[in-house]
């Protein structure tokens, strides 16, 4: 064991000259290293990575009879133009992913931010260190947000790696029918993967209010994807008309939208507004509950 | 940030705190607990006695249902932020990031404080492992280590910085004899250097050894504070003699006014009165008067489990 001496000449150095910002963002930054070193995050981004290469490897045998895919699959006509550009191969697979694969991974990792923290009892640490309610739940929330896009760009990178490998690549005939060069349709495809991760929001908020409300990390993630499977369902159902455009995936696909010339941004626009409103909404109340509430796990 | 401390205000000092859980269960009842600067401070309570729950409150985990608790001199838990980067804490056993090293689990915490200086984050790291015996495990895995090894990583993360109020609960639990040892060890070296150490405990020899001041807690309520030595003062010592006549003895240490005899194979065992006691000598006399052979005669010191038990009470069920 150490002499208390050698201890107090490493430690004395002043501390509180640093900026706040700077010092929060060493709590994230932290909070980002811990996440992405989890076996679980690697599992679902692997799962992630795995769809383009399963849409290609379809797409590719049910047309090497000469045939051409059918549009009815994954997404608004996507699909059928993967044979002739890999580049549609991300917009396919995005499609594909955010109804589902992508928000469920949220759910998980946001789901679990505060309660798998209180299940493994090290919230209370991480709190008498003291790391401040507020500002915990903030480096949660960055990173959930950090979580969104990486999902969102393996997908993309997955996807691109694969379409490239499987089909040619060239110009990009737009769902408005006008045709682009490859490196401006590679730029739509950027901007589509910056809106499916904004789409995302609504979901990462809801996840982090239900991480706040209880003490089992695992009751929280199945919460949090069983509101997003009901949800999903509640907005095909047509009797329910009324309330669908307040639902947080009514726009989800508008992003298809960005593939058209001129684009059109009524709905993205209206996506961008609903995440927002969830994000305000269900960011106050975690923020709400966790600063209030008894920690004795 | 926090100002010079004062050295006469108390480390801890709370007024009638108490804390009633959802559901009803009344934990802490009017706790007015005064915890003295530079004391090494046992606190002890059969289970269920709510010495988990004063720590909680002490630390801004749980709000108190009334009453009010200062730690180093302010007001919890509005001062939060200020007070616990001077406040090292163990509560109720460890808890780690299985799937980090030892060593980045102890970063994660050292990050979690706002007053930390990241510049000198991993020389501080590295000497609270060696502070805890460590640092040979600091790059296993935190899932691979045992529960005396946790216990020890858990204190490393108190020890990150120099601290002025370490409140551990139970520090010893799983550790094996060395750790103990070393832990005793580790607490009175930190007390000597000004700590203020308030440690939960069952194991009264440990309390004994290391504490200077103690409160006893039994059913949410504090039963009695104050230093060691008068707690265990407060215990009678007990008259032990031992004779191959019991029969004889216990006659004559009756007449002599002695109370609560209790024979035990050749040792007779009692209570000196209270009141004007009998001169000892006078007693052993009176024995051998009586043709009573006596083989060994003394009286013994109360222990603090004397205190403890007759404070709280013999029974074992936890009161619900
Ligand atoms: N989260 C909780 N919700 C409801 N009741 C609780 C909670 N935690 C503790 N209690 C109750 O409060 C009382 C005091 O518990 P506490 O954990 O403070 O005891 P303790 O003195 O630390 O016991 P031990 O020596 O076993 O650690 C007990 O009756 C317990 O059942
Ligand atoms: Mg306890």
């Amino acid at each position: 064991m150490s002499t208390a001496e050698e201890r107090v000449a490493v430690t004395a150095a002043p501390v509180a000259a640093r900026p706040r910002g700077l010092r929060t963002l060493g709590l994230f930054r932290n909070e980002l290293v811990v996440t992405f070193r989890r076996w679980r995050t690697l599992a679902l981004f692997a799962i992630l990575a795995g769809i383009p290469v399963v849409v290609g490897i379809a797409v590719k045998i049910e047309t090497s009879d000469g045939g051409t895919a059918g549009g009815e699959g994954g997404g608004p006509a996507f699909i059928s133009q993967i044979t002739n550009n890999g580049l549609f191969l991300v917009f396919t697979s995005l499609a594909v992913t955010l109804p589902f694969f992508l928000p469920m991974a949220i759910g998980v990792v946001a789901g679990d931010a505060i309660a798998g923290e209180a299940n493994a009892g090290t919230l209370r640490y991480l709190l008498v260190a003291p790391a401040g309610r507020s500002r915990l739940l903030l480096a949660k929330g960055w990173a959930a947000l950090v979580f969104c896009a990486s999902g969102v760009l393996v997908v993309t990178v997955s996807a691109l790696a694969t379409g490239s490998a499987m089909f040619p690549l060239g110009d990009v005939t737009l769902l408005s029918g006008t045709s682009i060069s490859f490196s401006e349709g590679l730029l739509r495809a950027l901007a589509v993967a910056a809106v499916v991760t904004v789409s995302l929001i609504g979901v990462a908020a809801i996840g982090l209010f239900v991480s706040t409300l209880t003490n089992s990390g695992i009751a929280a993630m199945a919460t949090t994807v069983g509101l997003l499977i009901t949800v999903q369902i509640l907005d095909t159902i047509p009797q329910l008309h009324a309330i669908q455009p307040y639902l947080f995936p009514h726009y989800w696909l508008s992003f298809a939208d960005l593939v058209r010339d001129p684009v059109y941004w009524d709905q993205i626009m209206r996506n961008f507004g609903l995440q927002g409103l969830y994000l305000a909404v269900f960011g106050s109340a975690a923020w709400a509950r966790f600063t209030t509430r008894d920690i004795t796990a | 940030m926090a100002q010079p401390a004062s050295v006469t205000e108390a480390a801890i000092d709370t007024r009638g705190l108490t804390k009633r859980y959802r559901g009803g269960q009344l934990a802490v009842d009017g706790l007015d607990l005064a915890v003295p600067r530079g004391s090494v401070f046992g606190f002890l309570g059969p289970n269920g006695s709510g010495k988990t729950t004063t720590i909680r409150m002490l630390m801004g985990l749980i709000a108190p249902t009334a009453g009010s608790a200062r730690v180093l001199g302010e007001p919890m838990p509005s001062a939060v932020r200020g007070v616990l980067p001077r406040v090292g804490a163990l509560i109720e056993g460890p808890a780690l990031y299985g799937h980090l090293s030892g060593r980045d689990n102890l970063v994660r915490y050292d990050c979690a404080d706002p007053t930390a200086d990241p510049r000198t984050r991993g020389a501080r790291v590295g000497q609270a492992l060696e502070r805890v015996g460590l640092a040979a495990a600091a790059g296993k895995k935190a899932r691979a280590y045992s529960l005396g090894m946790k216990q020890r990583l858990g204190l490393a993360a108190a020890l990150l910085q120099p601290r002025e109020l370490l409140v551990l609960d139970e520090p010893t639990n799983g550790l094996d004899p060395q750790g103990m040892r070393e832990i005793r060890a580790l607490v009175r070296e930190l007390a000597a250097e000004g700590t203020t150490v308030f440690l939960s405990s069952h194991l009264l020899d440990e309390i004994e050894q290391v504490c200077t001041h103690a409160a006893v807690m039994a059913r949410g309520r504090l039963i009695t504070q104050g230093t060691v030595g008068d707690l265990a003062e407060g215990v009678r010592g007990r008259l032990v003699v031992g004779t191959p006549d019991p029969p004889e003895a216990v006659r004559v240490l009756k007449e002599n006014g002695i109370v609560g005899l209790v024979v035990d194979g050749d040792l007779v065992t009692g209570e000196l009165p209270a009141q004007d006691p009998p001169d000892l000598a006078e007693l052993n006399a009176a024995l051998v008067r009586a043709d009573v052979r006596v083989r060994s005669f003394g009286t013994q010191r109360g222990s603090l489990e004397d205190a403890f038990v007759a404070l709280t009470g013999e029974g074992f069920d936890v009161d619900g």
